[in-house]
């Protein structure tokens, strides 16, 4: 095998999220060349787009893509649990890494900041939820200062960024995001809340996270300086790869109370502004997993290539558009 | 015994057994855990469904206010476990079924199964009024579960009765018995809820019930509750005492005196639910709900009902006036399960800034 230092991607369902996904690859990645974008549908808009883009797309399925001559990479698997349970099997035969965006989990959770640095070797890596990428990393912060024996999430999305999908399923959100709160965020238990808001003009996707914390954190202090440094920290290690991710006020603290069993409680409220490559900004939701499965099968491919993944942080280099602050 | 003029403007089929011609559910054990902070007891539950149980009441709801797994930081920790509640109810229960709430994105499936184990007969799902297609997967699994269905339009007065009929027959379709229209932050005057049991009643005819779920902040709930059943709706909520979130709910015992009054039968006892509201729940009311500047601003800024004890939390926490919250979250157009936004517009408020996205 020649030394490369760029690597190929396919994109497994051609869907508002497979295009998204594609558009951050072409625009920020300067390791993957998105090749393929592979559907099932032969009038799927999806890959009328992608091929209008120069890749080669089919509406064969994933068999087509494993009978190509040259195979990718990676594979961003951007269809159903059902069916990447199906083709998961079939990528690791032919020894193709799979970032999987479905919630089949067939692979660790991974969350790019918390992570990414354990699981390089993997060869099947699981993007959580939306939700699930919006605040592992601020209840890890939390757990990497304090015991967090509860961590609990509320996340708010625009009705009109909720796909089908989700719909037909919610309990799959609620149930992989509080199981990430968990096994990425270092709670002891979890439970997660998603909310779909119709409201127009759109919102923003918000996340509350609650943490219970011990009385000695909520109170004014070093503890408690350490803790707010600690989150403010992942939020810019988050910033990385998701520019519209931040705070909407400061974290909140309050002291213990009967009502919450005893427990005091650190508030961090986080908005998501979506960037706006191919879903709208208020599709914060979207673009948080997108921009997620994209860094992370950069960094992947980077890392068995044995190359720097010269992410493209700023829309400035590629579009020449100014990214709002 | 019905009168022409409260005869239904369209026949609903018999879902439920019982011989009469409205069916009351109380709610009590359900919405008034909101007015308690979540504190029920167990001793209250069993006194209360009794109580409810030997005056005739048929559908007793018992569930943490935000329905199945609602004990949280954001909604408020049961001080017990609503699964040992469930259990207690339906041990009390003689001829009333125990009645669940859930909330698809909040409760799950697992959570359905477990209180049905726990000997719940009625599952009730409740959804914003736009989204009933999150319900679809919950329905199914109520109905293999053999289950009674009941579906929940919350904040029923934000969509058109055009609207909220579409939503209802995607209830209906995923196997829903009885739609309500809920009238969750007690927002709706009068016509408002005909219209909208109507338009409801016409979009799926014989193939289900409709409901009406009312609150009190602008004291409308049993007014409304009569509309809705002339307009054709067969299943009314109720709380004794109005014990409910915001300013309370359509108290049980008036809906019930009203109902004979006008000649409307119920099959509830009229001494039998004054001494379940007079000497069972009042003496362990907390707080009684009322009318005051913050419930009345929930319900003419169309915030959700159980939004108040937060707000008053928050504004106490933050220093800032409890109805300005309730005001800014109903012209944000937030919707049931936000509280955590309680606390973004006390800090706004408090800070002074704009909502606006950085």
């Amino acid at each position: 095998m020649t030394t490369r230092t760029k690597g190929t991607a396919a994109i497994v369902g051609p869907g508002n999220i497979g295009t998204d996904l594609m558009f951050k690859l072409m625009r920020r990645s300067e390791v993957l060349d998105p090749r393929w974008m592979v559907g099932v549908d032969p009038s799927s808009d999806g890959l009328r787009r992608a091929k209008t883009l120069g890749l080669e797309a089919s509406h064969e399925g994933v068999d087509w893509l494993l009978a190509q001559d040259e195979l990718p990479d990676v594979v961003f698997e951007c269809t159903s649990a059902k069916a990447h349970q199906a083709n998961a099997p079939k990528y690791a035969e032919a020894g193709i890494l799979a970032v999987d965006l479905t919630p089949a989990a067939v692979g660790p959770y991974l969350c790019p900041p918390v992570n990414l640095d354990f699981n390089l070797d993997a060869m099947n890596v699981n993007m959580i939820t939306c939700g699930g990428q919006a605040t592992t990393p601020i209840v890890a912060a939390v757990s990497s200062v304090v015991d967090v024996p509860y961590a609990e999430i509320v996340a708010s999305i625009s009705s009109k960024s909720a796909g089908p999908g989700t719909r037909a399923n919610i309990d799959e959100f609620t149930e992989t995001t509080s199981e990430a709160l968990e096994v990425v965020g270092g709670a002891k238990s979890g439970k997660a809340i998603i909310i779909l808001n119709p409201v127009e003009p759109p919102l923003m996707m918000r996340n509350t996270v609650f943490c219970a914390i011990p009385q000695a954190a909520a109170e004014a202090g070093a503890l408690r300086d350490r803790l707010e440094e600690s989150i403010h920290a992942m939020v810019a290690r988050v910033q990385e790869y998701v520019p519209g991710y931040h705070l909407r006020a400061d974290p909140q603290f309050d002291d213990a109370r009967d009502l919450w069993n005893g427990m005091a409680r650190v508030t961090v409220p986080i908005e998501v502004k979506g960037r706006g490559d191919y879903l709208p900004e208020y599709a914060g939701n979207l673009d948080i997993i997108t921009s997620a499965a994209a860094r992370v099968g950069d960094m992947m491919v980077a890392h068995k290539l044995g190359v720097d993944s010269g992410w493209v942080a700023t829309d400035a280099a590629t579009t020449g558009q100014e990214v709002p602050a | 015994m019905s009168t022409d003029q409260n005869s239904a403007t369209a026949p609903s089929p018999v879902l439920f057994s019982g011989g009469v011609d409205v069916r009351l559910t109380d709610t009590t054990l359900r919405d008034g855990s909101h007015a308690m902070s979540h504190q029920f007891t167990e001793e209250q539950v069993r006194t209360t469904v009794r109580a409810l149980d030997d005056a005739g009441v048929q559908v007793i709801e018992v569930t943490h206010g935000d329905g199945l797994g609602g004990s949280s930081f954001n909604y408020g920790f049961s001080a017990v476990d609503e699964m040992s509640l469930i259990k207690a109810a339906v041990a009390e229960a003689h001829q009333a079924k125990i009645a669940v709430l859930m909330l698809p994105g909040l409760g799950t499936v697992e959570k359905l199964h477990e209180a049905h184990n726990m000997g719940a007969q009625i599952a009730r799902i409740a959804t914003h009024c736009t989204e009933a297609d999150v319900s679809i997967q919950h329905f199914g699994a109520a109905r293999e579960l053999g289950m009674e269905t009941v579906g929940f339009l919350m904040l029923s007065h934000m969509i058109s009765p055009e609207e909220l009929a579409k939503q209802a027959r995607i209830m209906v379709d995923a196997g829903c018995q009885c739609v309500y229209v809920v009238d969750s932050a007690g927002a709706l005057i009068l016509e408002d809820v005909s219209d909208r049991v109507s338009a409801i009643v016409a979009e799926i005819g014989n193939d289900a019930q409709v409901g009406y779920h009312g609150h009190q902040n602008m004291s409308f709930g049993v007014a409304n509750s009569v509309l809705a059943y002339r307009a054709g709706a067969r299943q009314i909520d109720g709380s004794l005492c109005a014990l409910g979130a915001g300013a309370g709910n359509s108290p049980t015992e008036v809906l019930a005196t009203s109902f004979e009054r006008l000649g409307i039968h119920t099959g509830v006892d009229i001494n039998g639910v004054l001494a379940a509201a007079e000497d069972v729940v009042k003496p362990f009311i907390r707080r009684m709900p009322i009318m005051d500047r913050s419930s009345i601003t929930q319900g003419y800024a169309g915030v959700y009902s159980s939004f108040l004890l937060h707000a008053e939390r928050a504004a106490e926490r933050y220093g800032v006036p409890a109805h300005e919250i309730l005001m800014k979250v109903g012209e944000y157009g937030y919707v049931g399960g936000q509280e955590d936004m309680i606390i973004d517009v006390a800090l706004e408020l408090r800070d002074g800034k704009k909502k606006a996205s950085v």
